[in-house]
């Protein structure tokens, strides 16, 4: 039984650690949110000369060749720090979407960037407020021009790269009622592309709404009609990257929420001394282990690209959403009246875990494709 | 990462296996074999596979080899207990007594009585059963009142405990006592180990609202036991039963019933709500993908655990959360089961329920599993204490004198 990182593994985890405790501290996710920066570029800057954008990234094209094992330490440390950085739209979505599916001109023309952090890269799924299936799809791609509307698409203000979901035209063969689906790859810098920065209840992680207007834009490799599959892939491998996020998140909250019933005092005594505090931190440890297990199985199936990566990245998600959701607002409620001002740092973990609740999916998505699954192999 | 054995950890396995396959039938084959018509037969087929295990070393695999033991690591014991459930065996009447007693005779007791009292322990000849819990002190076991008072080189004991599993067929027990009502709860405590079979001891059985007896009362009238019989000093009790108690929750282990998502996906398969099958139905399939992802969370919390053990590390405190994840699922998961029976989940009938009634057995175990070894929020205190360091709740009677302590009935 070898179920945990190794030892090089766990250094690279401290070494983000530091990096983040020195250079990310809550003042730098306060600022970004304040000013409406699109990121925190000097914390970029310092992720990118560490060569993590690099890392789950082909050597061949310019990254450091690791795998997914590296990314979930990076992305916990990320998830601690509530990091106001574009590290999961670059790497998790738009870098392993190209990676899984781009042909080789594609990766040679976009990994390398991606790698050096030259560029910033996002995927751009959602039409507005509610879930995109091949159904309701509207953005279409004819012709080699690409037309419609995506919102909200985190970091793509920021994005010189999108992969973007669309409808090709036409139905869906295999599915009645659905439309076909690609994938398609946009440069956001060409012309027909506009961006316009949406308000959100995270803006330490900004977003826009995409607009394009016959834009130029091809398919993300060389199938058409493969695009909700492949979107499906892409989701599960994000899905149990952002779940290492959640655990990271849950136990700074947890962390802050244990500092403050230690220090403030009610009725003459600890407030952590009561048990109705203490219950309640017993319970955000006991999400956070349950989110921590279940987020392992996931890394091992991601980097094993095993038979079980769906119902392990749909477990991972929707454990690690009920922790950080949970852990953050029991957060706010532990610290009482102080924890509701703006001057406290109790909203970052509050927004934050409720932006990666949605980030790739409510967890009562996750929770459909996961019984589906279940239910498939129960009866085989 | 994966989950493959070390090279030694595989060749042990195959060890255990052999073994086994040698000495005791798989479950799949098991169904002619008849269940013992009687507690006599039951503990008779125990003993037999106990000393059978004692005599191959697969008896307290991790005790010294001198002491009737295995010699062998933690991870051996795991994988033992891995392979052994596989296979259609007599359950755990020793695992009190080897999980708690005989541990505490080996920390505290003297030495003629770990030569007298361990080997027949691992072995099975005798059985042992563990006497702490009072009508008036279940999760505050300090509070008890059991009274033994020294009478020259004995002790007298009078007073009454309860929730003794086993003690209607145990041979000896470890029994907590009040020694000194002068002075705070936890420092007028002694430890003794009883002859269950004296006369001044009475067990009486109490029957649970699952309609089982698997717990006792046992009361003592003038119980005579030699100051030899102690375990560790007069007003050390409490301390030598935190050895005890240290080792109960490693005992009480993560049964999670035996109806659990794949049961319920079937009977969901078979059950209608407004006429549609209730596998269907949102609210069904989010409670399915819920206890799934409990299920999953445990399991591969284990697995984390025997990882730290595989590599000869203590493992983390992360184990802390199974009792409590896994007796509330137990419980809800049998609610919900029968909730799916609609009208007709009220039947407890095995011929007629699904899963040979399952899910009613587990919701009513649960109310009993929720508490025992300790309670839902007696384990969420540990946690917060032990594994957060937040601090003790405040306690009325820490300091008084015993006797001077606010008590209710």
């Amino acid at each position: 039984m070898n179920f945990d990182f190794s030892d090089d593994q766990k250094l690279l985890k401290e070494q983000v650690r530091k990096f983040l405790a020195d250079k990310c501290p809550m003042t730098v996710t306060r600022r970004v949110l304040e000013k409406e920066e699109p990121y925190a570029a000097e914390v970029w800057k310092g992720l990118v000369e560490m060569g993590l954008t690099g890392t789950a990234i082909p050597e061949e094209f310019g990254g450091l060749g690791l795998g997914a094992l590296e990314l979930c330490v990076i992305a916990e440390e990320l998830g601690r720090a509530a990091a106001p950085v574009p590290f999961s739209s670059s790497i998790y979505l738009a870098a392993e979407a190209i990676k899984l599916f781009g042909t080789k001109k594609q990766k040679e023309t976009w990994l390398p960037k991606l790698a050096s952090g030259e560029i910033i890269g996002t995927l751009a799924v959602s039409e507005g407020t509610h879930a995109a299936h091949p159904r309701n799809i509207a953005v279409k791609l004819a012709g080699g021009k690409l037309n419609g509307v995506k919102q909200p698409v985190a970091d793509g203000g920021a994005a010189s790269v999108a992969i973007v979901a669309v409808n090709t035209g036409g139905p869906n063969k295999s599915k009645e009622g659905e439309q076909a689906v690609s994938l398609a790859i946009v440069d956001l810098k060409a012309a027909g592309v506009s961006a316009e920065p949406v308000r959100t209840l995270d803006p330490s992680r900004q977003h826009v709404t995409l607009s394009f207007k016959d834009a130029p834009a091809e398919i993300l490799g060389d199938k058409a009609g493969e695009g909700w599959s492949q979107l499906s892939r892409v989701l599960d491998g994000a899905a149990v990257l952002f779940a290492f996020e959640q655990v990271g998140g849950t136990e700074a909250a947890l962390e802050m929420a244990r500092g403050y019933a230690l220090e403030r005092y009610a009725f003459g005594r600890q407030i952590g001394s009561y048990q109705a505090i203490k219950h309640k931190l017993a319970d955000i440890y006991v999400k956070k282990e349950l989110a921590k297990s279940n987020a392992y199985f996931g890394a091992m199936m991601l980097n094993d690209e095993g038979a079980e990566l769906t119902e392990a990245a749909a477990a991972s998600r929707i454990a690690g959403t009920d922790a950080y959701v949970f852990a953050a607002q029991e957060n706010v409620q532990t610290h009482g009246g102080i924890g509701y001002t703006w001057e406290s740092d109790c909203q970052f973990h509050y927004r934050r875990a409720k932006l990666l609740a949605l980030a790739v999916g409510a967890a009562i998505q996750w929770k459909e494709k996961l019984v589906s699954r279940l239910e498939a192999k129960n009866a085989a | 990462m994966d989950f493959n054995d070390t090279t030694e950890e595989a060749a042990y396995r195959a060890q255990v296996r052999a073994w086994l396959d040698k000495n005791a039938t798989r479950k799949e084959n098991a169904r002619d074999i008849a269940p013992p018509k009687d507690l006599k037969e039951m503990i008779a087929q125990s003993k037999a596979w106990q000393a059978k295990k004692a005599d191959a070393g697969y008896a307290c695999i991790t005790w010294p080899k001198e002491w009737g033991g295995g010699g062998g690591t933690t991870i051996n014991n795991v994988i033992y207990g891995q392979e052994e459930s596989k296979y259609a065996v007599p359950g755990g009447i020793f695992a009190i007594g080897l999980g708690m007693c005989i541990p505490t005779v080996m920390s505290w007791g003297p030495d003629e009585a770990k030569q007298r009292f361990v080997k027949p322990a691992v072995r099975g000849d005798e059985i042992w059963c563990q006497l702490f819990s009072e009508p008036a002190g279940g999760s505050d076991v300090a509070g008890l009142r059991t009274k033994a008072e020294k009478d020259g080189d004995d002790w007298v004991i009078n007073g009454q405990k309860v929730w003794t599993s086993g003690a209607h067929f145990c041979d000896y027990g470890i029994l907590l006592t009040r020694t000194d009502p002068n002075v705070p709860k936890h420092k007028g405590l002694t430890m003794f180990w009883i002859d269950m079979k004296d006369p001044a001891v009475e067990v009486r059985p109490i029957k649970q609202m699952s309609g089982g007896a698997e717990f006792n009362e046992v009361f003592f009238t003038n119980l005579r036991v030699k100051d030899s019989q102690r375990l560790g000093g007069v007003g050390d009790g409490w301390k030598v039963a935190l050895t005890t108690l240290m080792n109960e929750r490693l005992a009480v282990g993560g049964s999670q019933g035996n109806a659990d998502t794949d049961e319920l996906i079937r009977l969901a398969r078979d059950t209608d709500i407004a006429g549609e099958p209730a596998i269907r139905h949102g609210g069904v399939r989010e409670r399915i993908a819920d206890w799934y992802v409990q299920a999953q969370g445990l399991k591969f919390t284990r697995f984390r655990t025997l990882t730290a053990l595989s590599k000869g590390e203590t493992p983390g405190p992360e184990s802390s959360i199974s009792k409590i994840v896994a007796a509330k699922k137990m419980q809800d998961l049998g609610s919900f089961g029968m909730d799916l029976q609609d009208m007709g989940g009220v039947i407890r009938d095995r011929k007629i329920s699904p899963e040979e009634g399952a899910y009613t057995e587990q919701w009513i175990g649960a109310a009993g599993y929720r508490i025992a070894g300790g309670t839902d929020e007696i384990l969420r205190n540990i946690v917060a204490e032990r594994v957060l360091g937040l601090p003790q709740d405040i306690r009325v009677d820490k300091d008084l004198p015993f006797n001077q302590a606010p008590k209710g009935k």
